[in-house]
């Protein structure tokens, strides 16, 4: 075991761990969106879990810092409330907030953050934009609603991991990124066993399983 | 094997060059160097070739044709060398050499003796009857090293490589202990010349202590900063340089294979390189058991598919795994951990280019180049504003005063200078009181540029720099991979705001917006290309804030660059009664003829393309450009006028 200092706390976490990692297994909350915690190579895409180290001049991701032995940690410094803060903005100045008709409000991760970053869901002082991406992309098992994604790229890691070969993966590249589906020209074509996976993942709502298929699922649990 | 025996071989490689040499020699008849790599070609070179080869032909005189590479000259494309031996002149170097001008030469020159003195450039060696190249700063100032041979000899044939000295730094390397070969690059300095500087001797150390023993070599020719192509040239003009610094490398740390990157865009270059590779396996130069030793060593060509992001390291190793191309956390960094999972060193294609002198003529003589902190020299593809663009490549610490108005000319058309943008899309633009900044890694960052790979535009006073920081942002932001929240959308929204300010649409806290955002995209980014995306808004923003705060505050563009900020019109006292120039090329039929049958310029129709100010002849100049458009007085069309153009307008 490996005893390190978060927010002047003694935690204890085994070695090889993430910091981020340890922190969310002792309890201490780091906003987060990419992160798997089985995942070999961390994706460190969505830029939410900075935290401050001492003895490095510059904040650093928690889910790219291997824990070691004596780590000072501060995770909610003015520099590291600085930039997640503007990489959650950034984030909901693409996706628009509709709390109403939002199937997943309450489990939402992004909800969870505003409230710990203590920042309202929308981009204030930026501006929305509008990403001009589909409404709604209809799949077997499934419905991918592109506005809603946030890209953390979770849905890609469990599909290959789950089937060993990805059904979806990032398609276009800069602001039209979103995620696109292989297989065949129809998406409801796609060879896609319903493992549900990146449904069950997917921490914003974007990939939202079918009603029937839930039901279905429940019946032959 | 011993050393014996390696050099034996080698000797024969080298006698055979020789051979060659003097066979060319032999028969004195006149040779004509033709600059045929991308640029040339671009500019008409193949034409200029067959116009040779005709009138050759057509006057039964007998002459060589050598395609040669770049010369980095290319205000002066397409270039002509001729060594005319029985002449009497020195080898002549001959400027825009098209067609016609090359019937010209073959007949006054070739055939008459006369070397045309209207078309020289000048000649390339000291003599008393031409001015010599050399004489010229464009020549004198620069120092050659890595493009020392680019431009002098065909690239498609390694005996000329090996005649300059080619290869021999490889047999040097074999010869010592891949240990002693990484001291020298140590002591030398070099740092990697891809933009960041990393000391290449360090990286290679680290490869070699690694104790995996199937690693890679990478060279990274994946360039895309917008106008910049100083790997192009070189892996164009010179291949075998870059493929014996990847094999000396390779024997330094340990690797017997490598992939070179280069952009699919360039296909001369790879091309150019394929062949390269070929013939340096033949000669058992590459390939297994380099010239009887025991060291193998195979070279493959990977082209990129057109990702600017695959120039950075972590990316490049994605897509040549057959991956999306997006940048990894690092560390590990590819040297511990890159290709296939196995160490990999990737250097730029000036790093590796570099390695064959440094090895051959020792790290003190490259220490004598430069300075202390970044010896050797800089290869800058100098564009935008300046009299002679092109390659340059000058000793690092020179100033970029000397480099912009010695080296290249300065500003032409007398107009002042502005601005110089370096490294690229995520440098930073430096104003005129930067000019006597030194060329090298440290000085540069320091003033909010860098070095990058060896970009530099320089702008002239029509240079609006907040259109020119938009134009940068526009590109990284449609470069961006789409991976990171900072870069993906950060970029974007960056992008929108000086959008809106160059439309005169900005907003009080826009600068502060900017100021904020680029500074924590820069922090927060996972890779290079968002670390650096927003340093051309935060250097312009320092340098030239005053022109941000007139777009917002004044809705004008002081440099009268940006299309909503400004109106042309016509001045009455100085428009000629008659004249009808401008009418004809308006493409709107903007311009109407006034009471006073002179002409004006209807505002609601105006595109603001600028003609009419370009053809209004000289003499009279009577179209103005002003910013804010209010500033142009408003004429009334004549009444009969206007129904005219609206039933036209229907």
């Amino acid at each position: 075991m490996i005893k390190l200092i978060v927010d002047d706390k003694e935690i204890k976490t085994e070695a090889g761990n993430s910091l981020l990692q340890a922190c969310l297994e002792n309890g201490i909350f780091i906003p987060n969106l990419c992160f798997i915690k089985t995942r070999q190579h961390p994706h460190a895409s969505c830029r939410l879990c900075f935290v401050e180290i001492d003895g490095l001049d510059r904040p650093v991701t928690a889910c790219t810092e291997k824990v070691r032995e004596g780590l000072v940690v501060k995770t909610d410094t003015p520099t590291v409330r600085r930039l997640q803060r503007t990489a959650f903005k950034l984030l909901m100045s693409g996706h628009p907030c509709e709390a109403k008709v939002c199937p997943v409000k309450g489990s939402c991760q992004l909800i969870r953050i505003a409230k710990h970053l203590k920042v309202g869901l929308n981009p204030k002082p930026l501006e929305y934009i509008d990403r001009e991406v589909e409404e709604e992309v209809d799949l077997t098992f499934f419905t991918y609603y592109p506005y809603r994604c946030v890209l953390c790229g979770k849905c890609v890691y469990v599909c290959r991991e789950k089937n060993g070969h990805n059904l979806l993966t990032f398609a276009q590249r800069g602001f039209d990124t979103v995620i696109g589906f292989f297989g065949s020209a129809e998406p409801v074509d796609l060879p896609c066993h319903g493992c549900l996976a990146c449904a069950t993942i997917c921490p914003t709502g974007a990939l939202i399983p079918k009603p029937e298929l839930i039901k279905e699922a429940k019946m032959n649990p | 094997m011993s050393k014996l025996e390696l050099r034996e071989r080698f000797a024969s490689i080298q006698r055979e060059s020789e051979r060659r040499n003097e066979e060319k020699n032999k028969e004195s008849i006149p040779t004509i160097f033709i600059v045929m790599s991308t640029c040339g070609l671009a500019s008409g070179a193949t034409e200029t070739k067959q116009a040779f080869e005709e009138a050759l032909s057509e006057k039964s005189i007998k002459a060589r044709i050598v395609p040669v590479g770049c010369l980095g000259h290319c205000y002066a494309e397409p270039l002509v060398i001729i060594d005319h031996p029985t002449a009497g002149f020195p080898p002549i170097c001959y400027y825009q050499i098209n067609a016609d001008r090359a019937r010209i030469l073959v007949r006054s020159y070739l055939e008459g003796g006369d070397p045309v003195l209207k078309y020289v450039l000048g000649a390339m060696e000291e003599n008393d009857l031409i001015p010599a190249v050399m004489d010229f700063p464009r020549f004198s100032l620069e120092q050659r090293l890595v493009m020392e041979h680019c431009g002098h000899i065909d690239p498609n044939d390694i005996y000329q490589y090996v005649a300059k000295g080619g290869y021999s730094g490889l047999v040097k390397a074999l010869e010592a202990e891949p240990e002693e070969v990484i001291d020298l690059v140590e002591k030398s300095g070099l740092r990697g010349r891809g933009g960041a500087g990393f000391p290449t001797g360090r990286k290679w150390r680290i490869a070699r202590a690694t104790e995996i023993d199937d690693k890679f070599v990478i060279c990274n020719g994946d360039e895309g900063d917008p106008g910049a192509y100083m790997d192009r040239t070189i892996l164009e003009s010179n291949p075998h340089q870059l493929l014996e610094g990847l094999a000396i490398c390779a024997y330094a740390v340990g690797a017997n294979r490598s992939i070179a990157y280069v952009r699919a865009e360039y296909p001369l270059a790879v091309k150019a390189l394929q062949k390269a590779i070929k013939s340096a396996e033949e000669l058992s130069l590459l390939g297994p058991s380099i010239l009887g030793t025991s060291f193998n060593f195979e070279v493959s060509v990977f082209q990129g598919s057109g990702a600017f992001v695959c120039g950075e390291e972590t990316a490049l190793i994605q897509s040549i795994e057959g991956k999306r191309g997006m940048p990894q956390h690092r560390p590990p960094f590819p040297v511990e951990k890159g290709l296939w999972g196995r160490p990999t060193v990737v250097n730029n294609v000036k790093t590796l280019s570099s390695v064959p002198s440094i090895i051959l003529r020792g790290p003190e003589w490259f220490r004598t180049i430069g300075t202390e902190h970044s010896p050797g020299t800089a290869i800058f593809s100098v564009v935008g504003n300046v009299k002679h663009p092109g390659l340059v490549e000058i000793a690092m610490g020179t100033s970029l005063r000397t480099l912009i108005f010695d080296v290249c000319g300065g500003i032409p058309k007398k107009k002042e200078f502005k601005a110089v943008q370096i490294g690229g899309p995520s440098g930073g633009c430096l104003p005129s009181s930067f000019l006597d900044t030194p060329i090298d890694f440290d000085s540069l960052t320091q003033a909010g540029a860098m070095m990058g790979s060896g970009g530099m535009v320089v702008m002239d006073e029509d240079s609006c720099m907040v259109d020119v920081s938009r134009y940068f942002l526009d590109f990284t932001q449609k470069e961006s991979c789409g991976k990171c929240t900072f870069c993906r959308i950060g970029t974007n929204h960056l992008l929108n705001i000086l959008d809106r300010i160059t439309k005169g649409e900005g907003r009080e806290k826009d600068l502060e917006l900017l100021e904020t955002l680029s500074k924590d995209i820069k922090d927060g980014s996972l890779c290079g290309l968002g670390k650096t995306a927003p340093n051309p808004v935060l250097t312009s923003l320092k340098y030239f804030r005053e022109e941000y705060e007139a777009h917002i505050n004044e809705k004008r563009c002081p440099a009268l660059k940006c299309r909503t900020l400004i109106a042309y019109y016509i001045d009455l006292e100085k428009c000629a009664r008659g004249c009808e120039v401008c009418v004809g090329c308006c493409p709107v039929d903007a311009i109407f003829t006034t009471k006073g049958r002179k002409k004006a310029i209807d505002q609601e129709l105006c595109v603001k393309c600028g003609e009419c100010r370009s053809v209004c002849p000289p003499e009279y100049d009577a179209v103005f450009k002003v910013s804010p458009p209010e500033l142009a007085p408003i004429i009334e069309r004549p009444p009969e006028e206007k129904k005219e153009s609206k039933k036209s307008a229907v």
